[in-house]
């Protein structure tokens, strides 16, 4: 296993971006039982932007996001080495606390997962667990300023008691969203949000992701390229587990360095 | 850092972050883990009591049930008169088997304790061994005839209550040294027992100490009864105050000789070879009955002779002082002999604890079963088949389905009353008869088997069935050469376990009357038979405390079947599960 | 009789297969029609079908010819005796017994001459009829027989034929199943009917009397005459005593089992999961007259020793034991039912809440089991029909004395327990109170039907949501 991490080293890329960058990971690898599903990543994730990580199936992008808040914790044979630092602070250290740190990393998955519960109650869910609202007027405030961000207070406002499960795909997408924003996260992690939605609902969240951005920083997983160049500002190319390219979308897209990416970018494989 | 867009409106200073550093922030984290733990520990301390209980269930049974499985005989030199069975040498086979073996028992017990006198004495003496207990004998004697006239050695039953004796918990008996020199004033019947120093006034402390303590029971129930507003518990509750006042009256009084009864324990003397059992206590004598002759009156020295005390007193235990003392005395001369109880497996019931068996009930479990099974495998296996794979999907085979999952949850004991009013009061069918039970028992685990069939049939894939018509099968041809046996290992687990279920039902077997009395080992379908449940049932409910062991030993003997059968199918299952 | 019957079944179906096959098989290699494939169908089709000609008709004539024949017989032996005989059931019964028993030689002592005459009777005529049902029988199973002979020629499609066959014996399969429902509902309505309805019956009471009474004494009733009916079969007792019972079990078995589901589902390792579900399955496995046992002889003793010592007075057949005991019998239910229904709530459920910082136990209570209520609240209403209907427990552990009270330390009854305590021995079947156990027994169906029912529906609708 060493000696295989040893000669992967030298085909990472280090980090691009500056220092003061939000999400730092370093030397980090995962395990799947035997398989070796992320090698020797390094990468630095800046705040307050939108960066979107890129790749064929299977390549380890989804898996490295959800190291950023130990979602992979859940999985028994899943192993994590190296570092990732949110704000300095190793999210791996054995002191810190889990379920704080996914107070603040939060997560929007592939397919939208609103509770079986009301639209109020999925809203309010974080903040409750969380003991975010010391009233019922505070805890109003959270969920109507969390509709709002997710832009679904219009279309729901008249019936917050009602189940999340009866909303249509784009809004519970978009409730999932205002969900994981009630508790303020500082990150967002975005697992293809919208690959479960038709194009107007996927048009809507993109747009929300870019009023978003201001104050969050968000990561997002996605497998249309267009929508990476949409919504994002930094880019990263994974490859069999590899990060092999990371940069602006914009230098990522017209001029790739390494021949995979520009593979990939153009449709040759994945 | 790139495109940092400058904060808007709803800005950072309005965001409520979630707050992890203060003290506050790191208390409420703390109660959550600590509720999270609590919640964790529910879930274990629940399967914990759940696993305590089945514990407790099966070493109780196994506790109860496992001395059934051994009894006690006595092997004695039994004389055979000549003229025992007929005018000697003339005795038939007929004759040995028909022939009163009362007197020859009574013949051997007697030779094995010589000098009993008393006709009471005698009687307990013969009333240790089971009617059962010439068994053995007979048959060696209808196998050779050449033995009458000679002296037999051969294993005699004991009753039910001797063989509880035997195996433990009547009475702890305590032997104690005495320090004086013991004169006996005769060797049978009524005699005084005087020692030379106050060797009983430590019994005398023990039987104030249980009069006292008979007191306060006594009291307790009295008080009991008192408070209830029955009234026939209020004048026991009366009489029991009085009973406690003159047990207290009895236990205070300081001196002088104690009278024994039955409620407290019994004191006897071992002395010169003989028992005796003391009514009348004092501190330097006794005054009792022999129970076992004594040789002769002369003077014991104190380590000749001992004080013996059975702590419970005769009152609560079924056998008395006299049969304890002979059982005793028999264990002694090497008499009894503990062996393996084959019995319980070769006989039918009986009303005797120690000759009944579970031979009639498990022929009856056999017969029934084997009904059940050929019944409800076809019927189960074809309306599986029908319904997943030719039943048109309309409100009718809704109904159907629902019926089916309803019918599985359909009390057992109604399948009793459909058996009563349809098998035996319309159709005329036999009461008590396996064919009756294994019908009932069919339409009862019916359903079981006709949704393990479904399940194991959808769980082959399509594609075998597809590949079976692209080659040109028909449909029947596809399923019945294809799909049916891929799934037939799950149908046969469902069936076992179906069947399993089958052999604990007792309730509906009550309804259509098997649960009568029957001796006799079922021969055909439609004769009267009982079954391992229901034999159960029947024994649990007989006062004598033999039975009990009995009902558990039965039990045993049941859940070793249904261990094996549910066994079987896990077997089946690991050993031909197929993912696809 | 019925060896030999089913004997030549066997027989002829042996005869026939082997027949019919070999005449097809010769037929299809001698080319008399042409080359093998001319014929339409295998000749082992001709051969099934000719068997199966055979089976069909004779079982079908052996079912209701020997019913028949033995209603018949019984009949003729009966008309011999004295006609008070034939009028009174239980008179009926033992002369009838009695009868059967000198066939087969078991009669104890000389029958009387009239009992002679009429076993003869017996013997005769169901030896008659049980020769004309044979004959029958193997009449038509030779036209079957021959029929399938004739028609082994290339265009006969005997396996059409013969599948149709098996497709319809495959209805009547499926159909079983609805004909016990069926005539559950109408032996035991039937008989209700007869408890209230019937002219003929003395001492029955009203519906009303019934469901509302509060006295329950069936043994008054025998005393039909002088006895007061309207609080001989008052319902409302066993009712109480039902639901007390099953209130204890439920009060044991629901938080027992459905933590026991949680900590399995939720928090259990693959390896602890392996060791803890055969405990369970072990408990599920036990037969309930076993439970009975251990409740009667160790449970209710335990709860009566402790009760003494703080002063108690416990009846010796409390409802308390037979409670525990149950609740401990629907542990598995509830357990397995609840683990099915958590296990089947998406992961992404989970996923979502703890993304948001929940932490197990938080996502375990807000999220999972509000998402898997229905399958728990309908896995519940199996196991409180499970416990109503339970017989065995409560025979042996609790009572027979119809108590209306709600107190867990008296004695009470149930349902169940009346049923078997009423038809458990000899019954006529024209007494109030043989019949009141039917009329028991359709409350007793319809009360689980009920939860049966909405319970099969939640479970299905609920698994209708995640597909």
């Amino acid at each position: 296993m060493d000696a295989q991490v040893a000669t992967s080293t030298h085909t990472v890329p280090r980090m691009t971006a500056g220092v003061g960058a939000k999400v730092v990971a370093r030397d980090c690898n995962v395990f799947y039982g035997e398989k070796h599903a992320i090698k020797m990543l390094n990468v630095d994730i800046p705040d307050r932007s939108v960066t979107s990580f890129i790749g064929p199936s299977g390549c380890g992008k989804s898996t490295f996001l959800r190291c950023i808040n130990r979602m992979n914790d859940t999985i028994p044979i899943c192993r994590v080495t190296g570092t990732i630092n949110i704000d300095n602070r190793d999210i791996y250290d054995p002191s810190l606390d889990v379920v704080q740190l996914r107070a603040r990393v939060g997560m929007v998955f592939q397919k939208p997962n609103p509770f079986p519960k009301s639209i109020y109650d999925n809203v309010a869910y974080g903040p409750r667990i969380h003991g975010l609202a010391q009233s019922k007027a505070e805890m109003d405030e959270i969920v109507m300023t969390s509709l709002e961000k997710a832009g679904l207070l219009k279309e729901v406002k008249d019936r917050l008691l009602e189940s999340g499960t009866g909303l249509s795909g784009g809004q519970q997408q978009r409730l999932c969203i205002a969900r994981a924003i009630a508790v303020s996260p500082e990150v967002i992690l975005m697992d293809e949000p919208c690959s479960a939605l038709d194009p107007i609902a996927t048009a809507k969240i993109e747009e929300l992701i870019d009023e978003l951005r201001s104050n969050y920083c968000i990561i997002i997983v996605t497998h249309s390229m267009q929508q990476a160049a949409r919504v994002s500002q930094r880019t990263a190319f994974f490859h069999l587990g590899t990060l092999v390219e990371e940069g602006e979308t914009s230098q990522i897209f017209t001029n790739p360095q390494d021949k995979r990416t520009q593979d990939y970018i153009t449709g040759r494989f994945g | 850092m790139t495109d940092i867009s400058a904060p808007n409106a709803m800005g950072v200073a309005k965001q409520r972050r979630v707050d992890v550093t203060s003290a506050a922030a790191q208390a409420r984290v703390r109660a959550r883990y600590r509720s999270e733990a609590r919640f964790k520990t529910y879930g274990l301390l629940a399967l914990g009591i759940t696993t305590v209980f089945v514990g407790v269930l099966l070493s109780d049974i196994l506790l109860r049930g496992l001395p059934s499985f051994w009894q006690h005989r006595l092997v004695l030199d039994v004389p055979v008169a000549a003229d025992a069975f007929g005018p000697p040498g003339k005795a038939d086979v007929a004759a040995i088997r028909g022939g009163d073996y009362f007197p020859i028992t009574k013949a051997a017990l007697a030779n094995a304790i010589p000098g009993i006198e008393s006709r009471s004495a005698e009687k307990q003496l013969n009333r240790l061994l089971s009617t059962g207990a010439p068994d053995e004998l007979r048959e060696r004697l209808a196998a050779n005839p050449a033995l009458i006239g000679k002296t037999v050695k051969v294993p005699l039953l004991l009753s039910d209550d001797a063989d509880l004796y035997f195996k433990g918990g009547e009475t702890a008996i305590v032997k104690r040294a005495p320090r004086g020199i013991a004169t006996p004033s005769g060797v049978n019947g009524e005699i005084t027992v005087l020692t030379a120093s106050n060797d009983f006034s430590d019994e005398l402390i023990t039987i104030k100490r249980a009069l006292a303590a008979a007191a306060a029971r006594t009291q307790f129930e009295s008080n009991r009864l008192l408070k209830s507003p029955d009234k026939a518990n209020q004048t026991r509750g009366t009489e029991l105050a009085a009973e406690a006042k003159n047990l207290s009256t009895r236990a205070e009084l300081s001196r002088g000789e104690e009278v024994l009864d039955d409620k407290v324990p019994s004191v006897l003397i071992e002395i010169n070879g003989g028992l005796v059992k003391a009514n009348k206590l004092g501190d330097s004598s006794i005054t009792g009955e022999v129970l076992l002759p004594l040789k002769s009156t002369a003077e014991a020295k104190p380590a000749d002779w001992k004080i013996v005390t059975f702590v419970t007193p005769e009152a609560n235990r079924k056998v008395t002082d006299q049969e304890v003392a002979f059982l005793e005395r028999l264990r002694s001369n090497g008499a009894v002999e503990n062996v393996f109880n084959w019995r319980f497996f070769t006989a039918g019931d009986s009303r005797e604890p120690e000759l009944a068996g579970v031979r009639g009930a498990l022929v009856g479990t056999a017969l029934t079963l084997f009904v059940t099974l050929i019944l409800c495998l076809p019927i189960g296996v074809g309306a599986a088949v029908y319904l997943e794979e030719f039943a048109p999907k309309n409100r009718f085979t809704d109904l159907v389905e629902v019926n089916i999952n309803n019918l599985a949850a359909v009390p057992s004991i109604v399948f009793g009353l459909l058996g009563l009013a349809v098998f035996l009061n319309f159709f005329g069918l036999p009461r008590s008869a396996p064919l009756v039970g294994g019908l009932v028992l069919a339409l009862l685990v019916l359903p079981t088997i006709i949704i393990a069939g479904r399940a194991a049939l959808r769980s082959v894939p399509p594609s075998i069935k597809e590949a079976a018509l692209g080659v040109g099968a028909s449909h029947q041809q596809a399923i019945f050469h294809h799909v049916l046996p891929l799934a037939m290992p799950g149908i046969m687990t469902g069936t076992i376990i179906g069947m399993a279920h089958a052999l604990g039902e007792t309730a509906p077997l009550l309804m259509i009357g098997m649960i009568a009395f029957i001796v006799d080992v079922p021969q055909s379908f439609v004769e009267s038979a009982t079954v391992m449940p229901v034999q159960i049932y029947l024994w649990s409910d007989l006062p004598e405390k033999a039975f009990q062991a009995k009902t558990a030993g039965a039990i045993i003997v049941l859940l070793g079947f249904l261990f094996l059968m549910n066994g079987m199918a896990i077997w089946l299952r690991k050993r031909f599960e197929r993912r696809w | 009789m019925s060896g030999i019957y089913f004997g030549t079944i066997a027989l002829l179906m042996i005869a026939g297969f082997v027949a019919v096959r070999g005449r097809a098989h010769a037929l299809a290699s001698t080319g008399a029609v042409g080359s093998r494939l001319s014929m339409h169908s295998l000749p082992m089709y001709h051969g099934l079908l000719a068997a199966t000609l055979v089976l069909l008709p004779m079982l079908i004539v052996y079912l209701f010819g020997s019913t028949i024949v033995t209603r018949w017989s019984e009949a003729q032996a009966l008309s011999k005796l004295p006609s008070e005989v034939a009028t009174n059931e239980l008179a009926r019964g033992a002369a009838l017994r009695d009868v059967y028993n000198i066939l087969t030689g078991k009669f104890q002592g000389e029958p009387s001459a009239v009992l002679k005459a009429a076993a003869e009777a017996l013997r005769n005529s169901s030896s008659l009829g049980g020769w004309l049902v044979y004959g029958l029988g193997v009449a038509l199973a030779g036209a079957g027989l021959l029929f399938s002979f004739i028609r082994v020629n290339g265009e006969f499609r005997a396996r059409n034929m013969f599948e149709r066959i098996v497709k319809v014996i495959l209805l009547l399969c499926a159909t079983v199943a609805v004909l016990t429902t069926i005539g559950i509902v109408f032996s035991v309505l039937y008989e209700t009917m007869r408890f209230f309805f019937d002219p003929a019956l003395k001492g029955r009471p009203t519906v009303s009397d019934f469901l509302f009474g509060t006295e329950w004494n069936p043994q008054a009733a025998l005393r039909a005459d002088q006895g007061d009916i309207k609080t001989a079969f008052g319902f409302i007792p066993l009712l109480t005593g039902t639901l007390l019972i099953t209130f204890i079990a439920i009060c044991v078995a629901g938080p027992l089992g459905l933590l026991s589901a949680i900590y399995l589902a939720e928090y259990a390792s693959p390896a602890f999961r392996a060791w803890a579900k055969p405990i369970l399955e072990i408990l599920a496995g036990i037969p309930t007259v076993v439970l009975g046992f251990f409740a009667a002889l160790t449970v209710a003793p335990l709860i009566r020793g402790w009760g003494e010592s703080f002063g108690l007075d416990i009846a010796s057949e409390s409802a308390l034991a037979a409670g525990l005991v149950m609740g401990m019998m629907i542990i598995p239910f509830i357990s397995s039912l609840s683990d099915d229904v958590i296990n089947a709530v998406p992961q992404s459920m989970r996923d979502g809440s703890y993304a948001l910082g929940a932490t197990k136990s938080e996502t375990i209570k807000q999220v999972i089991l509000p998402a898997a209520l229905g399958g728990i609240v309908s896995a519940f209403m199996l196991a409180i029909s499970r416990a109503i209907g339970e017989t065995m427990i409560v025979v042996m552990a609790a009572g027979l004395a119809a108590n209306l009270t709600f107190n867990p330390l008296d004695a009470v009854t149930t349902i169940t327990v009346q049923i078997k305590t009423i038809l458990v021995g000899d019954q006529e079947f024209d007494s109030a109170k043989t019949l009141a156990a039917f009329a028991l027994g359709l409350v007793l169906f319809f009360f689980t039907l009920i939860l049966n029912v909405i319970a099969l529906i939640i479970v299905r609708r609920n698994r209708e949501q995640y597909d």
